[in-house]
């Protein structure tokens, strides 16, 4: 960690003001195309959370974005930089789809552990062959998952329109809808009190999303296993020294990884959709990446990120009804400043602060010995042979 | 297929090869300097939409040629600054880059032209015409050779001939010129560079504002010669195939030229045949679309030759106090 900022600084204020610079460059880019970006933050934050229906909505995201946020997180605590998210996910709602169209599932509660297992086993294996040429080829990982995602949407397109397509369905690639029994209890059936509405999105899934920030939590600071993936992460040398074997560590922390993000299928494909259709990821795998940067790979910090994007995208798509020539992209637009303030122009907001606190302190100005990969959340990955 | 599908498909995939080609010159600048970029799809896409946006408004394909560039460029700029001078996460910086062209080009082309993120058609003098090279008439009833140079070669936008050109030129530049040498050093030891007196910082800004200027002319090419207009996402993965490409030609020009024209001819090859048979089995038009990026991933697993990335590429430089 860093020595010169104190803890709540470096966790709280710091991705804070990440935040904040990001929204005010996007008012300003709203302010540039002749709206008022004042009133574009209240529909947004209206459209969001200003309803039971926008939160039906927000957490129905965010429960996506939690996955694939943990996802990403993990691979970050072993310095690796899974981008494929996209393509991992998809395979998770190919994985889904399987479970719940070839096996007679009786109840939504046992459909939801085999689909589970569908899930992470599909997203898992679409991490596998990445994290294994990493390991044993030295193949730059960040490029492989990138090649994985486009391979995947090529497979999906093929496998739906080609395989798995439904006789009748209207030619849409799309496979039949999953059986009755499995439907997920939405946020209607669990809780009608709160007034969510009958079709709202959320769904119990969300309850496997918190469960798997508590097993993410476990893993990485209660197990031994987490604690080598952090080692691994912090210098490769020194966990080699230690006796733990760099590509079991890759192995493992890929799978996990693509497992935990092809979870959200769990939510888009069975709880939502009810049957695969194309791309049923729309970007949640890389809005993973902004949310793991932004929540510091902590499962806490990555809860809080994605209830934020949640209500992004939420707050985004009432954009495009409640004003005239804006449209949901400019919640890309802040999801980008996002990443790049928080992951690649993380030292510009760090060094003034760090300089603020050390001569607050007035302690000498003894500066630690400088990472030569830039801040310590930067998952630059350092096992290029 | 005959011969005359031959030309016509080798003809699409020179088409389809240039935006590839000077996408994936500019990686080639900026890998070669150590910093890796990902972000060059954003570049093309912020490109292609802000050259036809200025071609439409002036109807001067060159007026958007410029504007092209410029976005391109400032979308360099912002990686140099978060990668060179804020020595932060240079992939990162990529992916944001990438989010923030696809964001930022639909919302202003919403709230300049109201039409779902597209431009307005382009038409005539706003787009770059075909050039046809001397003698093309006059050479092209010669048998073989003939339609190979008249209909393949010539009759081709101005930029597809500058993309060509780029490929000496960047060969030159980079094996035979003092900067060149430069460059590559500092992509490979940039301690040495510096402690010959040569600033890190000053050639990896001068490599990616290159880059920014290569890929600019790629996104422009894109929207005013091999379209009529700027499309939502129009890039359409190419920056990516740019950078499969890199990596296939193992960052040298000429390889580039032939790994781009490969991917290009896969491209056409999908266009034209919605379903190949080879040797009985029935290839879909997924496998061929796929096929880039599982040629670029059996590259880089080594198994046909090594790709080595230069050594200190997406390392930031700290000079040693």
């Amino acid at each position: 960690m860093n020595d010169a900022l104190p803890t709540w600084v470096d966790v709280i204020l710091v991705p804070l003001i990440n935040l904040l610079l990001a929204l005010v460059l996007s008012g300003v880019v709203v302010a540039l195309i002749g709206k008022d970006p004042f009133e574009a933050l209240y529909i947004l934050v209206n459209g969001s959370v200003g309803s039971a229906y926008g939160w039906g909505y927000t957490l129905f995201y965010a429960t996506n974005f939690i996955f694939t946020g943990l996802g990403v997180a993990v691979a970050f605590h072993a310095r690796l930089f899974n981008i494929g998210g996209e393509g991992q996910a998809a395979l998770g709602g190919l994985g889904v789809a399987l479970v719940l169209l070839n096996l007679p599932l009786p109840h939504w509660s046992v459909a939801i552990l085999a689909a589970t297992v569908g899930a992470a086993l599909f997203g898992a294996a679409w991490a596998a062959i990445p994290a294994y040429l990493q390991a044993k080829r030295g193949s730059h990982i960040v490029i492989t998952t990138i090649m994985f995602n486009f391979i995947a949407s090529a497979l999906m397109v093929f496998l739906l329109s080609r395989v798995l397509l439904v006789p009748g369905a209207g030619g849409s690639p799309e496979t039949a809808r999953f059986a009755d029994a499995v439907h997920l209890p939405n946020a209607y059936d669990v809780l009608p009190w709160l007034g969510f509405s009958r079709s709202t999105p959320l769904n119990v899934s969300f309850f496997l999303a918190i469960a798997a920030c508590v097993f993410v939590w476990a893993l990485i600071w209660k197990s031994r296993l987490g604690y080598e993936i952090r080692a691994f992460g912090h210098s490769e040398q020194a966990a080699k020294y230690a006796g733990t074997s760099p590509t079991k560590i890759i192995m493992i922390a890929m799978l996990i990884s693509g497992g935990l993000i092809g979870l959200m299928a769990t939510n888009s494909v069975m709880g939502e959709a009810e049957r695969l259709v194309i791309d049923p990821v729309q970007g949640a795998g890389f809005v993973g990446i902004a949310v793991a940067l932004m929540g510091r790979s902590h499962p806490v910090g990555v809860f809080l990120a994605a209830l934020l994007f949640g209500a992004l995208y939420q707050g985004g798509g009432e954009l495009t009804f409640e004003m005239n020539g804006m449209t949901r992209e400019i919640i890309l637009v802040i999801q980008a400043l996002v990443i790049l303030f928080t992951g690649a122009l993380d030292n510009m907001v760090r060094a003034p602060l760090e300089a603020a606190f050390l001569s607050r302190r007035r302690r000498p100005a003894a500066p630690g010995p400088t990472s030569p990969k830039g801040a310590d959340n930067d998952p630059v990955t350092g096992t290029q042979s | 297929m005959d011969f005359a599908d031959a030309i016509q498909i080798l003809d699409s995939a020179l088409r389809l090869a240039t935006p590839l080609l000077l996408a994936c010159l500019a990686g080639l600048f900026s890998e070669r300097a150590g910093i890796f970029d990902i972000g060059l799809e954003g570049k093309l896409l912020a490109s292609a939409f802000f050259s036809a946006a200025a071609a439409f408004a002036t109807g001067s394909a060159w007026i958007g040629l410029a504007a092209g560039i410029g976005a391109s460029c400032v979308l360099a700029l912002v990686h140099g600054v978060a990668s060179i001078t804020f020595r932060g996460n240079q992939l990162i910086s990529g992916v944001a880059i990438n989010f923030l062209a696809s964001g930022m080009t639909v919302v202003i082309g919403e709230a300049w032209f109201a039409l779902g993120g597209r431009t307005p058609q382009l038409e005539g003098p706003a787009r770059f015409g075909s050039v046809d090279l001397p003698f093309a008439a006059a050479l092209a009833d010669v048998p073989v050779l003939g339609p190979i140079y008249a209909e393949i070669l010539s009759g081709h936008s101005i930029l597809v001939y500058l993309a060509l050109g780029t490929v000496p030129l960047t060969w030159w530049i980079l094996f035979r010129t003092r900067f060149g040498l430069r460059l590559r050093a500092v992509g490979e030891n940039p301690a040495a560079v510096d402690t010959a007196g040569v600033s890190v910082v000053g050639l990896r800004y001068a490599a990616v504002m290159i880059a920014g200027v290569l890929c600019g002319i790629g996104g422009v090419y894109l929207a005013t010669a091999l379209s009529a207009g700027f499309v939502k996402e129009m890039s359409a993965g190419r920056g990516f195939i740019a950078l499969a490409a890199l990596i296939f030609a193992k960052w040298r020009p000429w390889y580039a030229l032939g790994a781009c024209f490969l991917f290009g001819l896969l491209e056409a090859l999908g266009n034209r045949y919605q379903n190949i048979d080879i040797a009985g089995f029935d290839v879909p038009t997924q496998f061929m679309q796929a096929l880039p990026y599982i040629l670029t991933v059996v590259i880089l697993a080594g198994f046909v030759g090594k790709a080595i990335p230069p050594r200190a590429g997406g390392e930031p430089y700290v000079k040693e106090r």
